[in-house]
């Protein structure tokens, strides 16, 4: 081999490895793309994180929609029970509404969690909004604690009209480790 | 080391090292294509195995032999042993062989690093096995490790995980080896529109991995992270989404099914020709429809995930990208046929199995297309019918060419001839046992038979027996394989093979004006002419 060729492969190796590492970095660069691109699209169903202003809106009376709440514990949350008030209600574009949520901490140690939402059909979150939620922060639950928690909401009266149906899902996950260490 | 090289290409004898020694230390591109080679081989029957016993399992309803536990991990290990520790080192291992050999030049660019990517994916498999017997059993979440389920791994999960890294940084490693080689290392006459398609696909590949094998490094790393270092990345608790992963390991997972499909194309390229007595015909369609096969890999990920819950827009997208892919696939298919048609064909092993390839392969293309329509993906989205899918394109494709070119190039590596009546033996029994295997999963998947469960309804029982059946040939019909090549590396047929060893092969490609067996040392001083009928001309 002469050293021309070896100069040659050692100045290509460098630009294939910084490829590779580079390459490494887009992994974790899709991490907030993702995020970036799910909000502006709307496309997985996340409602804000945090509760929107109190605005008023023009009721719709005409039109009725129906909202589904659904409650959830993952497998690593059996110590818990969350129910909502209701299974379903008819809202009307516009109008405010509060529904109570239920949860019990079945242990006798503190707990902490935290409530994901998600709403189906994805497109209909944002026009889904939220004055008041226990999903904004971690909850914090005593032994034995009862909470009775309302999600206070409004359909924006721009709500598409093919949407009749709006579900709304929450997860609750138990997150009392990883706050503790934090 | 430039001069010591240098001194090196006046001895011609100079052969080498003695004993076992030479096996861990060499850096001879012949010696260690040769070990890639052993131990893709040696892994086909490790991860075969485990598809018997998956097979074994599914020849009736109900749970007979072993528990769900086990069944789901040797899914697993069965998908993650054949690609990482038998397809892909078996084509690097024909890297390695060939590549300098059809160029012209002495060796591999970087021949140190080419024995380290061999050791390093001997480690990572090893990890990779002793996963099995580890607290908790062997990764059970299937090959694609989607959290969260892949978290619920016992202790196997961060050597696992590892085994991943080291896998991916061989690759790594062997790609730029094989893109520095082809750069760098071609003889001056060996223009890149000269080089055999092999060659070619080679080099696409190559440059596929080295995209797509950091990402899902990355990927492992977030799960290793979320297991242990209290991230977030797929925990939706803490902020996280699980189909995030999904979206990250199919960027990396569509591309590398085609990290296994184009060197297969690229040696029925080769084969082709040859047996036909012909130029390739649309060489440079070739050349273009693999570069656009692997461009367009990057962008059609999601339609593995059309049941995820995409927007219309999305569903619409990947639906029409994925079968933009037919195209190019659909040139390449056409060109094998055109260049057959009106050859003078004969039918020896090699060109056997690259036959039933273009035929089979064919086939695997048009259930993804099926499944590539968004709509109907919802009916067939994780049944058996996509395993028969991925199955078609991967056995009596990427497997079949694997074996043809075993016995293609055989004659010029020993410089022994093969037992032909064997090899059509072998042939025989794996096309008709490969049909008999895959077909029926069609008509399980279109019922609704779901892929990775160890117990079925009982509707489905016939066809998985008659699957198992097919299982238990094509399985065993394999060791013939195993014993023609001992057999030819022990003196054949005794028959001395000629240096072009196939009719007119010399005017194909380099390969075949080197003497047979190909000495250890081989263009020292680079040819001054390039056969050129591989590439159509
Ligand atoms: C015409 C070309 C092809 C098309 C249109 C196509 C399309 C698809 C689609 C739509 C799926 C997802 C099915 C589902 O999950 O419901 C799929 C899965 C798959 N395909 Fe293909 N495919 C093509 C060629 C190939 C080739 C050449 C290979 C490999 C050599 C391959 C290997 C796979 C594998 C391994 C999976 C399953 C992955 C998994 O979920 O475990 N495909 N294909
Ligand atoms: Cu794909």
């Amino acid at each position: 081999m002469s050293d021309g060729v070896e100069q040659k492969n050692t100045k290509l190796v460098y630009k294939l490895v910084f490829i590779v590492l580079a390459m490494f970095g887009f992994g974790y660069a899709l991490v907030p793309l993702y995020d970036v691109f799910c909000d502006i699209t709307g496309l997985n169903g996340k409602t804000a994180s945090e509760a929107t202003v109190d605005e008023v809106y023009e009721v719709d009376l005409n039109r009725e929609i129906t909202i589904e709440f659904i409650t959830s514990l993952p497998k690593s949350t059996p110590t818990m029970e969350f129910r909502a008030e209701k299974n379903k209600i008819k809202v009307h574009p516009g109008q405010y509404y509060t529904v109570n949520f239920y949860a019990k901490n079945k242990t006798d140690k503190i707990m902490v969690s935290r409530a994901v939402p998600s709403v189906t059909p994805g497109l209909a979150a944002e026009y889904l909004k939220k004055t008041e939620c226990f999903c904004f922060t971690e909850q914090t639950f005593e032994p034995n604690e009862v909470k009775l928690m309302p999600v206070r909401f409004v359909i924006d009266p721009e709500l598409p009209k093919k949407y009749k149906t709006v579900t709304l899902a929450y997860t609750f996950f138990d997150n009392t480790e990883k706050s503790v260490k934090k | 080391m430039s001069a010591a090289t240098a001194e090196h290409d006046d001895h011609h004898d100079h052969g080498p090292e003695k004993g076992l020694l030479r096996w861990i230390v060499t850096t001879n591109h012949k010696d260690i294509g040769t070990l890639y080679l052993i131990f893709a081989l040696a892994m086909f029957f490790v991860g075969g195995t485990m598809a018997l016993i998956i097979r074994t399992e599914l020849f009736e309803p109900g749970m007979q032999f072993v528990d769900p536990q086990f069944f789901n991990s040797m899914t697993t290990m069965h998908a993650l042993v054949m690609v990482f520790g038998a397809v892909m080192p078996a084509f690097v291992g024909l890297a390695n062989w060939m590549i300098p050999m059809m160029i012209g030049a002495p060796d591999m660019a970087l021949p140190r690093m080419n024995n380290m990517s061999f050791w390093m994916l001997v480690a990572g498999v090893l990890l990779l096995a002793s996963t099995l017997f580890m607290e908790g059993g062997a990764p059970a979440s299937g090959w694609t490790l989607y959290p969260p389920l892949v978290l619920q791994t016992g202790s196997a999960l961060p050597f696992a995980i590892f085994s991943v890294h080291l896998l991916g940084i061989s690759s790594i490693m062997g790609a730029i080896n094989i893109i520095a080689t082809i750069f760098n290392m071609r003889a001056p006459a060996m223009t890149l529109m000269k080089m055999p398609l092999f060659v070619w696909t080679w080099l696409i590949t190559a440059f596929l991995l080295i995209a797509i094998m950091p990402v899902f490094a990355g990927a492992v790393t977030m799960l290793l992270t979320d297991r242990f270092f209290d991230t977030s990345f797929f925990d939706a608790a803490g902020g996280g989404d699980p189909v995030l992963y999904q979206h990250i390991f199919w960027f990396f997972g569509h591309p590398e099914v085609y990290v296994m499909i184009l060197p297969t194309f690229g040696v029925a390229s080769t084969i082709i020709p040859v047996f036909a007595r012909k130029p390739l015909f649309g060489y440079s369609s070739m050349v273009y429809a693999t570069a656009a096969i692997a461009f367009l890999s990057f962008i059609v990920w999601a339609h593995h995930m059309f049941t995820v819950g995409m927007p219309m827009a999305g569903e619409l997208y990947f639906m029409y990208a994925t079968m933009l892919i037919a195209i190019p696939t659909g040139v390449k298919i056409f060109n094998w046929t055109a260049t057959m048609w009106k050859g003078s064909m004969t039918f020896e092993a090699p060109m056997l199995f690259s036959i039933a390839f273009v035929v089979l392969f064919t086939l695997g293309g048009f259930t993804g297309l099926m499944m590539a329509l968004a709509p109907v993906d919802f009916q067939y989205h994780d049944t058996y019918f996509i395993v028969a899918h991925f199955h078609y394109t991967l056995v009596p494709a990427s497997v079949f060419i694997l074996m043809a070119a075993g016995y293609f190039w055989l004659p010029k590596w020993t410089g022994n001839m093969y037992d032909e009546k064997l090899a059509k033996l072998h042939f025989w029994l794996s096309a008709v046992s490969v049909n008999i295997l895959f077909f029926p999963q069609h008509f399980l998947g279109l019922a609704g038979m779901p892929r990775r469960i160890p117990d079925y309804a009982v509707q489905f029982a016939d066809w998985n027996m008659i699957s198992s059946i097919g299982a238990f040939i094509y399985g065993p019909s394999q060791l013939i394989f195993v014993y023609i090549v001992y057999k030819t590396i022990k003196g054949g047929t005794g028959e001395k093979v000629t240096d072009e060893v196939w009719e007119g092969a010399k005017e194909q490609s380099l390969e075949w004006t080197l003497p047979s067996p190909a000495p250890y040392h081989t263009f020292s001083t680079p040819p001054k002419e390039v056969p050129t009928m591989s590439t159509g001309r």
